[in-house]
């Protein structure tokens, strides 16, 4: 690893890896609820793959904390898993939209598109962080949320434009989804008072998401909902109640039987 | 003189074992198409020798590809059984990997098999709606995009107009 983050507290950085693991994991693992149960096969063999790239960006993240975590302490070493199944709620950084329940097709589909057009102008930038790994791991993940960009603007149109109900629901999706868009633009403080450049100042890429936002939705003849009061606290470990619910699911085995291989 | 002599020989040794290592390594397939080698695919980055200690560096396909994990434990394998056990494996995500890698070879084998092979450009958004992809049964080139994601992660569907057979197509990456 030549990327030594002397530059950047250790602590800062490895929340940082954290809450971008995090976000991506639980968005990943909830998509994943889908697998077996979609609309067509076709677009249940997608939405799989979605959650199958969004675990992969959150197992790189993952190691990386753990890395960075293990080169303080030599006592004990951290593994990815250890990260994902045995913190609890309150040490979870993702966004509130990620644990969001799926719903139906159109609030899955509205979760995948605010998320993921948050990550595409996301990476973008991350890319030239002066963190050689982060910057690896968001050159990579970039490829793979662009496909997710193009195939949720595409269902986002496709029911916005569609039948009366299919309206209906796509409007009530981005209606519900949109007060939990607000934190993604907001930094948390393991972002802050970063001179060394190695975080991105999210508040930046708020415009650039707002105008895809904008340009999708109008595609889909639907208008953005207006200011509303914005939920927050995903960063910072305060979480709705269903995240406990993916948690209690997804830690089970972890937690009854430690360090069970299968 | 005489370490010169000798640094020169070890070094022409590891020459010809790093040779040998990139041919063992063209047995090793991907296990999702059994016809592409990892070569093939342009997985592998770089082989490196010291003595006895070999260090093969991989780059991932996709993030969560489930298949990297069993690659690896193949390339293992495969060299083990060609003599070499000290073997270290090294994960390396920048650059990306890309399908421009792909080899013309594995272009071609890819295409026999049945699968569309991915139109060599940079990859960007615009390219995603603008996609012309030959059928890899007849060639015609009236076919259209069935779902953006097939049967695996690195893969789109698409079915051809003109002999009608659904195939897969190697997306751009």
């Amino acid at each position: 690893m030549d990327s030594k983050p002397t530059d950047i507290d250790k602590t800062y950085l490895v929340d940082y890896s954290l809450h971008l693991a995090d976000s991506s994991l639980i968005m990943g693992h909830r998509l994943s609820e889908w697998t077996g149960h979609g609309p067509m096969l076709e677009q249940d063999i997608a939405i799989s793959n979605i959650a199958l790239d969004l675990i992969g960006q959150a197992r790189n993240f993952y190691q990386y904390a753990a890395d960075i975590m293990n080169s303080e302490n030599t006592e004990k070493s951290v593994t990815e898993d250890d990260l994902a199944y045995l913190r609890d709620s309150f040490e979870f950084k993702n966004f509130l939209i990620a644990e969001l329940p799926n719903g139906d097709w159109a609030q899955t589909i509205g979760k995948i598109f605010f998320f993921s057009a948050w990550q595409f102008y996301f990476y973008q930038k991350l890319v030239y962080s002066s963190n050689r790994q982060l910057s690896a791991i968001a050159e990579k993940s970039l490829k793979e949320v662009t496909y997710h960009v193009k195939w949720s603007s595409d269902w986002i149109i496709r029911l916005g434009d569609g039948t009366i109900e299919s309206r209906e629901r796509m409007m009530a999706a981005i209606e519900y989804l949109w007060s939990y868009t607000g934190e993604m633009f907001v930094p948390a403080e393991f972002e802050l008072n970063d001179e060394n450049k190695v975080t991105i100042d999210v508040s930046i890429i708020k415009k650039d998401w707002l105008g895809k936002v904008n340009l999708v939705l109008a595609g889909a003849t639907l208008s953005l909902p207006k200011e509303a009061w914005m939920h927050s606290g995903g960063k910072k470990g305060i979480h709705t109640e269903h995240l406990g619910y993916i948690l209690a699911e997804m830690q089970y085995m972890q937690r009854a039987y430690p360090g069970l291989e299968w | 003189m005489n370490t010169t002599s000798q640094h020169i020989t070890s070094s022409q040794a590891a020459k010809k074992t790093k040779k040998k290592l990139w041919e063992i390594l063209t047995t090793v397939t991907d296990p999702e198409i059994p016809v592409l080698s990892i070569i093939d695919l342009g997985i592998v980055q770089e082989v490196y020798v010291e003595n006895e200690n070999v260090e093969v560096t991989i780059t991932p396909t996709y993030s969560g590809c489930p298949a990297m994990d069993f690659i690896e434990i193949n390339i293992r394998k495969t060299l083990l059984e060609n003599g070499f056990d000290k073997i270290q494996i090294t994960h390396q995500l920048s650059p990306a990997w890309t399908t421009d890698w792909m080899t013309e070879e594995g272009k071609e084998k890819l295409k026999s098999y049945g699968i569309a092979p991915p139109i060599s450009k940079a990859f960007d958004l615009d390219y995603l709606s603008n996609l012309s992809v030959h059928c890899p049964h007849c060639n015609s080139i009236n076919t259209k995009l069935i779902s953006q994601f097939g049967s695996t992660a690195c893969k789109a569907l698409y079915q051809c107009e003109d002999c009608r057979e659904p195939f897969d197509y190697f997306k751009c990456h």
